[in-house]
């Protein structure tokens, strides 16, 4: 097991958003996240990376690090929590300011103090690997939706993480940009990457996961294998969702 | 070149000019220069102090912010240099309005630079934050290169409008442009003459900076196009 999360629960103010999350992630398995807007498989993906601090919750990794929400974790604990892994947002979120090879050495190179060289070499492998060996030098204004997002993902893997989180990479992007940055994920899942996907592209879901999680009103409302939760789902409310996006 | 009381209009306006550049030059530019650089520091740290979320940072910062801008420039100089020397402790002219000066542009552009920040959006922060970077230096590589782009045409007109401010120095004796021109029509009593002299001095320079905010803001409009 990659990673075991008990009870990992989240509140706004009174909005209970993630209520008691119990989840396992095996190592180099592809977790999908799918269900309807404001669910809170955002939130669940943030809690992950500590990008929002769970108000409780285990995580328990491979490596026996353990981290109990129940008290604040430090500042070291949760840079530490973030170095495992690396996040591609929705909306990209790139550094406008910055070239696509920039976005990509940033990490390594100012947060990690690796050696240029050492960086160089990555950046210029992994934007290869995305497709963009050509546009390094480009800014994000330059790029397409799609391109944007492939660098985003290069920037994610540089910081070379344990466990890639993907929080609906292609839901931006024009539809005919979207396969070009499937595809990328798809490699990775052929590498053997251990993901976690927050999608609304229920094919490529089924095509990369191991394991289907199906999430309504902050709670996972069913899992399984892709083909038993999208084929023949057995929660009332999962039918309902598949329903309304395979019919809308 | 000498000035006397029964100079032509000419004339006098031409003796005059020289010494006025020299006030300019000596006084006008060095205290709008150094004044706006240590301003600009002064508004960073201010800027920063009010985005903490700890009150013994907040409320100190937003004290001096809200009692610069809420109190006239005239007062505060007066303050600076007739208030503190009378009390003992006596600055010279040029010293008094560099702190007034820079306290004024620390205060009003620390409003600026604070919203600038502001203006970048959460997930340059967040982005940040994932590839492992800290408060300071998501701050100082990604936030902070985006929002000077952001402030720049704010704070060029904060510029220009201390190049005009700096005339006030005159009522604590500092020998700048303007008081120059006082100090000339006092001895030829043209005070039309020179004082429409000083001001066209100060449009001058002011219409050459503003020529340069325009180029600025044009070649940053064309790196943020997107
Ligand atoms: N920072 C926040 N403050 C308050 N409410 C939030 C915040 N982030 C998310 N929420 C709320 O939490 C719920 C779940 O959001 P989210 O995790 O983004 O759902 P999803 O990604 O499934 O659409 C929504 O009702 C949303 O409005
Ligand atoms: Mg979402």
């Amino acid at each position: 097991m990659f990673l075991t999360v008990e009870g990992l629960t989240k509140a706004f103010g009174e909005l209970e958003v993630l209520k008691d999350i119990d989840l396992e992630i095996e190592k180099g398995n592809i977790l999908t996240i799918i269900g309807p807007s404001g669910s809170g498989k955002t939130t669940l993906l943030r809690c992950l990376n500590v990008l929002e601090m769970p108000n409780k919750g285990k995580f328990a990794f491979h490596d026996g690090v353990q981290v109990d929400f129940g008290k604040e974790p430090s500042k070291k604990e949760v840079t530490s929590l973030r170095r495992r892994s690396g996040m591609v947002f929705q909306s990209y979120n790139l550094f406008p300011h910055k070239t696509a090879l920039e976005n990509v050495t940033e990490g390594p190179l100012i947060v990690q103090k690796r050696p240029k060289s050492e960086v160089l070499a990555l950046a210029e492998n992994l934007l290869d690997k995305v497709g963009l060996a050509d546009k390094m030098n480009l800014y994000p204004h330059q790029l397409s939706g799609g391109q944007q997002q492939r660098v985003g993902i290069a920037r994610a893997l540089a910081i070379e993480p344990e466990l890639m989180l993907f929080d609906e990479p292609t839901s931006a992007l024009d539809p005919e940009l979207v396969g070009e940055v499937l595809k990328v994920i798809k490699d990775l899942a052929n590498e053997g990457w251990t993901m976690v996907i927050v999608t609304h592209e229920l094919k490529f879901a089924e095509q990369v996961s191991n394991q289907v999680i199906f999430m309504d009103e902050g709670q996972i409302v069913e899992q399984g294998p892709p083909e038993a939760v999208l084929k023949s789902p057995k929660e009332k409310r999962t039918q309902q969702f598949l329903e309304r996006i395979l019919n809308p | 070149m000498t000035i006397t009381a029964d100079m032509g209009g000419w004339e006098l306006f031409k003796n005059s000019l020289w010494p006025m550049i020299q006030g300019g030059i000596k006084y006008t530019i060095p205290l709008t220069l150094i004044s706006f650089t240590l301003g600009l520091a002064l508004a960073l740290l201010l800027a920063i102090m009010r985005l903490s979320n700890r009150k013994y940072f907040t409320i100190p910062a937003r004290m001096l912010v809200s009692a610069v801008r809420g109190t006239p420039l005239l007062v505060q100089l007066s303050i600076v240099f007739f208030g503190l020397g009378s009390i003992g402790l006596t600055i010279d002219p040029f010293p008094s309005a560099i702190i007034a000066f820079t306290l004024n542009v620390g205060a009003y552009a620390s409003e600026i630079i604070r919203a600038s920040i502001l203006s970048i959006p959460k997930g340059q922060w967040e982005a940040s934050h994932t590839i492992g970077m800290s408060y300071w230096q998501a701050l100082r590589r990604i936030v902070l290169p985006q929002a000077s782009r952001v402030s720049i045409p704010p704070l060029s007109n904060t510029f220009i409008s201390l190049v005009k401010d700096t005339s006030l120095a005159s009522l604590i004796l500092v020998t700048e442009l303007f008081r120059k021109a006082q100090e000339i029509a006092a001895r030829t009593y043209d005070f039309m003459l020179l004082y429409l002299e000083a001001a066209l001095l100060y449009w001058i320079i002011c219409f050459v900076l503003s020529i340069i905010q325009d180029r600025i803001e044009r070649r940053l409009e064309r790196h943020i196009s997107n």
